[in-house]
C-alpha cells in the first residue's frame, strides 16, 4: 500500500505563502504529473511530500501513515533531482549502492540489487565509470537507478528532463513511461513543461500561485479546462479566449468593438451574461463565408509545414481581440485579409469572466 | 598581446633569467658555504663554487650540532619542526574542515555571529595576541611541549573561510540525495563532503605545511629547551652574539637542511596544489 494523501497542505517561507490549500488523493500505483509556470510551488509541494520542507499545515500521508515529522529517508521514498545530484567522486555502482549501503544491506544483496537495476536501465556498462564520463542521458539514467534500486514505495520526480535536449526528453519520456509500466509505483512527477505533463500523467495536478486550478485526467484537462489559466496553460497556441456579452437570444457573442462571433449552438440561459468565449487554436477551421461563426482579419502566417498557424484580430485595423488559428497547411495561402471560420458545439468553452471559472452549456 | 620580435624575445628571456638568478644566488652561495671549512668561510674573497667538505659539514651539523649558543644537533631540530608543520597543517584542516561544515550545513542560533567571530579573528595574527597567548600556554605548563608549539597555530580562520566557500559550490541537491540515501550528517561528511574538498586539502596543506615549518616567534618565545627546538630557531641560536666566531659553514648547512623539506613538499605535491587553486570538481 503506497498512496499518497495530501490534505489542506499550507506552506509558508515567512510572509510569503507559496502552498495555500492543496489536497489530493494519489493512488496506489498511479503516476500523477504537478504541472504549473515556475514559482506556482510544485516543486515546494513535491519537496514537502519527500520530507527536505516542512509542511505549515495541513497532513501528508503515504501508505496510510501521516508523516508530516517522519525524516525523509523514513519515509519509504526515492527522488530525482533536476540536475541529478549524482555523487561526483563516486563510481555509478557505488552511486547506485551508496543507500543500500547505508541501509546496512549484505554486500551480495546490494550487489544483486544494483545489477538488477542497471539492467532495467541499460547501465550494466557503465557501472564502473564516474559520472562526469557520462553523458546527460546516461546521467538521468543513473539518477533514476539510484531511486530505483531500493524499490521505494513511492518515487517524486522533480523535473527530471529539464537538462536535456529535446530529442533526448522525448526519448527519456517513453522510458520513464515504460518504466512506470514494468514497476507501477506511485509516482509523484514535476514539470512545468504541458507536453510532458499530457503524456505522462494519469493524472495531473495544474497548479497556480500555490492553488490548485485542476485536477484530472490530461485529455479530461484538456477538453473541459476548469479555468482560463488552465485553458491558456494546456494546449500551444494557448486557447482563444474573447471577451464579450451574449446577446439576448443566446446564439452569439458580442464584444466590446461591436465584433460578433455566432455561437454553434445557442445558449438562451445565458443570455445577457458578460462571458469569456474559448475556442482552441487547433479547432478552428476555414469554411464557406455564409458558413462562417467568426471572421477574423488575418495578418500573420507561421508554416510548419504539416499544418500553419495563423494570427490575426476580431475587428478590423488590428484593434479587437487577437485570434490565433492551426489550419491545415492547403488551407492557407496567401491569407491575408478576412478569414471565415468555424468550430464544432463541443469545443465551444465559456468562461466565467470575474472568476476565471469555467460555465457549463 | 602577441608578437614575433626577436629583440623582445631576448629581452623577455634576459629579464626572466636576471629574476631567477637573483633568487637563486643566495641559495647557492649558501650551498656554497656548506661545503667548505669554517677557516676558508672567514677568508675573503669569498669562494663561488662548491669546497670539498659537504659529507662532514652535513654529518657534524645532522649528528653533534654546532658548538654556539646551542648544540642540538640538527636532525633532532628537523624533527621538531616536522611535528610542528604536520600538526599545524593537519590541524588546521581537520578545525577548519569541521567548523566549516556546521556553518554551511547546520542553522543553529547565532550561526552568523559564530561565522564572524571566526572572520574577525583573521584581524588578529599570532604577533598581536603572543602575550596573552604565552600566558595561557605558560598557566597549561605547555611551555617546551609539542602541544603549546602547535596548539596556538591551529585555529584557522582563512581555512575556514575557503572551505566555506568551497562547500557552498556544493549544490544543496547533492545533501538531499545524500538525505534521502538515508546518510546522517556526519555521514554525509565523511563520504561526500570530504572527498570532494581533497584538492582544496591537498592545496591547503602545502600552505600550511610551509606556515608552520617557518614559525619562528611562537617557537622562539614556547621553546626553553633546546631539545624542543625547531630548526628555524635552531640556526638562529647557532649564531652566537659578540666576538665569539661562527662557524658559517655549519650554520649554512643547516640552513640548507632547513629549506628541505618545504621544497619537497612543495614539489610531491605541486600537482594537486595547482589542481586545488585552479580547478572546480564538478
Amino acid at each position: 500500500m503506497s498512496e499518497v494523501s495530501i490534505r489542506n497542505v499550507f506552506k509558508s517561507f515567512g510572509a510569503v505563502k507559496v502552498i495555500q490549500g492543496i489536497s489530493m488523493d494519489v493512488a496506489n500505483g498511479e503516476f500523477v504529473v504537478l504541472v504549473g509556470p515556475s514559482g506556482c510551488g510544485k516543486s515546494t509541494l513535491l519537496r514537502m511530500v519527500a520530507g527536505l520542507e516542512s509542511i505549515t499545515s495541513g497532513e501528508i500521508a503515504i501508505g496510510g501513515r501521516v508523516v508530516n515529522n517522519v525524516e525523509p529517508k523514513d519515509r519509504d521514498i526515492a527522488m530525482v533531482f533536476q540536475n541529478y545530484a549524482l555523487y561526483p567522486h563516486k563510481s555509478v555502482y557505488e552511486n547506485m549502492a551508496y543507500g543500500l549501503r547505508i541501509r546496512g544491506l549484505p554486500k551480495a544483496e546490494i550487489e544483486t540489487l544494483v545489477q538488477r537495476a542497471a539492467a532495467t536501465l541499460e547501465l550494466t556498462e557503465l557501472l564502473k565509470r564516474s559520472p562526469r564520463e557520462l553523458s546527460g542521458g546516461q546521467r538521468q539514467r543513473v539518477a533514476m537507478g539510484r531511486a530505483i534500486v531500493r524499490q521505494p514505495a513511492v518515487f517524486l520526480f522533480d523535473e527530471p528532463l529539464s537538462n536535456l535536449d529535446a530529442k533526448l526528453r522525448v526519448q527519456m519520456r517513453a522510458e520513464l513511461q515504460a518504466l512506470h509500466r514494468r514497476l507501477e509505483t506511485t509516482t509523484l512527477y514535476v514539470t512545468h513543461d504541458q507536453v510532458e505533463a499530457m503524456t505522462l500523467a494519469e493524472r495531473m495536478l495544474v497548479m497556480n500561485q500555490g492553488r490548485t486550478e485542476q485536477i484530472g485526467a490530461p485529455l479530461e484537462v484538456y477538453t473541459r479546462p476548469a479555468t482560463t489559466f488552465v485553458a491558456g496553460f494546456i494546449g500551444s497556441p494557448p486557447m482563444n479566449l474573447i471577451p464579450g456579452r451574449i446577446d439576448a437570444g443566446g446564439g452569439a457573442l458580442v464584444t466590446a468593438g461591436g465584433e460578433t462571433v455566432r455561437l454553434p449552438l445557442a445558449v438562451p440561459a445565458l443570455g445577457g451574461r458578460e462571458v469569456l468565449l474559448g475556442v482552441r487554436p487547433e479547432h478552428l477551421e476555414t469554411c464557406d463565408p455564409a458558413a462562417a461563426l467568426l471572421t477574423p482579419d488575418i495578418n500573420f502566417v507561421e508554416l510548419l509545414g504539416s499544418d500553419s498557424l495563423v494570427y490575426g484580430y476580431l475587428g478590423a485595423d488590428k484593434r479587437g481581440v487577437r485570434l490565433a488559428a492551426r489550419l491545415h497547411a492547403t488551407s492557407t495561402r496567401a491569407h491575408d485579409g478576412a478569414l471565415p471560420l468555424r468550430f464544432e458545439p463541443e469545443n465551444l468553452h465559456v468562461f466565467d469572466p470575474a472568476t476565471g471559472r469555467r460555465i457549463e452549456v | 598581446m602577441i608578437e614575433n620580435r626577436p629583440g623582445l624575445k631576448f629581452f623577455c628571456h634576459a629579464m626572466v633569467l636576471l629574476a631567477v638568478l637573483t633568487v637563486a644566488f643566495p641559495v647557492w652561495i649558501a650551498f656554497v658555504a656548506s661545503t667548505h671549512t669554517a677557516a676558508r668561510m672567514i677568508e675573503v674573497p669569498l669562494p663561488l663554487w662548491p669546497g670539498t667538505e659537504l659529507l662532514e659539514n652535513y654529518r657534524t651539523v645532522l649528528v653533534e650540532g654546532v658548538a654556539g649558543a646551542s648544540t642540538a644537533p640538527v636532525a633532532r631540530m628537523m624533527f621538531n619542526s616536522l611535528v610542528m608543520a604536520l600538526s599545524v597543517a593537519l590541524g588546521k584542516i581537520i578545525i577548519s574542515l569541521l567548523s566549516a561544515f556546521a556553518i554551511v550545513y547546520f542553522r543553529f542560533p547565532l550561526r552568523m555571529l559564530f561565522f564572524w567571530m571566526i572572520f574577525i579573528t583573521l584581524m588578529l595574527p599570532v604577533e598581536v595576541r603572543i602575550f596573552p597567548t604565552y600566558k595561557v600556554m605558560s598557566d597549561l605548563h605547555m611551555i617546551n611541549t609539542y602541544a603549546g608549539l602547535t596548539l596556538p597555530l591551529i585555529a584557522s580562520a582563512t581555512a575556514t573561510f575557503l572551505f566555506r566557500q568551497f562547500f557552498l559550490t556544493i549544490p544543496d541537491e547533492m545533501m538531499e540525495a545524500a538525505r534521502m540515501d538515508g546518510a546522517s550528517a556526519l555521514r554525509f561528511f565523511w563520504d561526500v563532503v570530504v572527498p570532494l574538498s581533497r584538492t582544496n586539502m591537498a592545496a591547503l596543506f602545502v600552505i600550511l605545511f610551509i606556515y608552520g615549518w617557518n614559525q619562528y616567534l611562537w617557537p622562539l618565545l614556547i621553546t626553553t629547551d633546546e631539545s624542543m627546538y625547531t630548526a628555524v630557531i635552531g640556526i638562529k641560536r647557532m649564531i652566537p652574539g659578540g666576538d665569539a666566531s661562527v662557524d658559517w659553514n655549519l650554520v649554512m648547512a643547516a640552513a640548507m637542511l632547513a629549506m628541505l623539506p618545504p621544497a619537497l613538499v612543495v614539489i610531491v605535491m605541486q600537482k594537486w596544489f595547482v589542481k586545488g587553486l585552479v580547478e572546480q570538481e564538478k
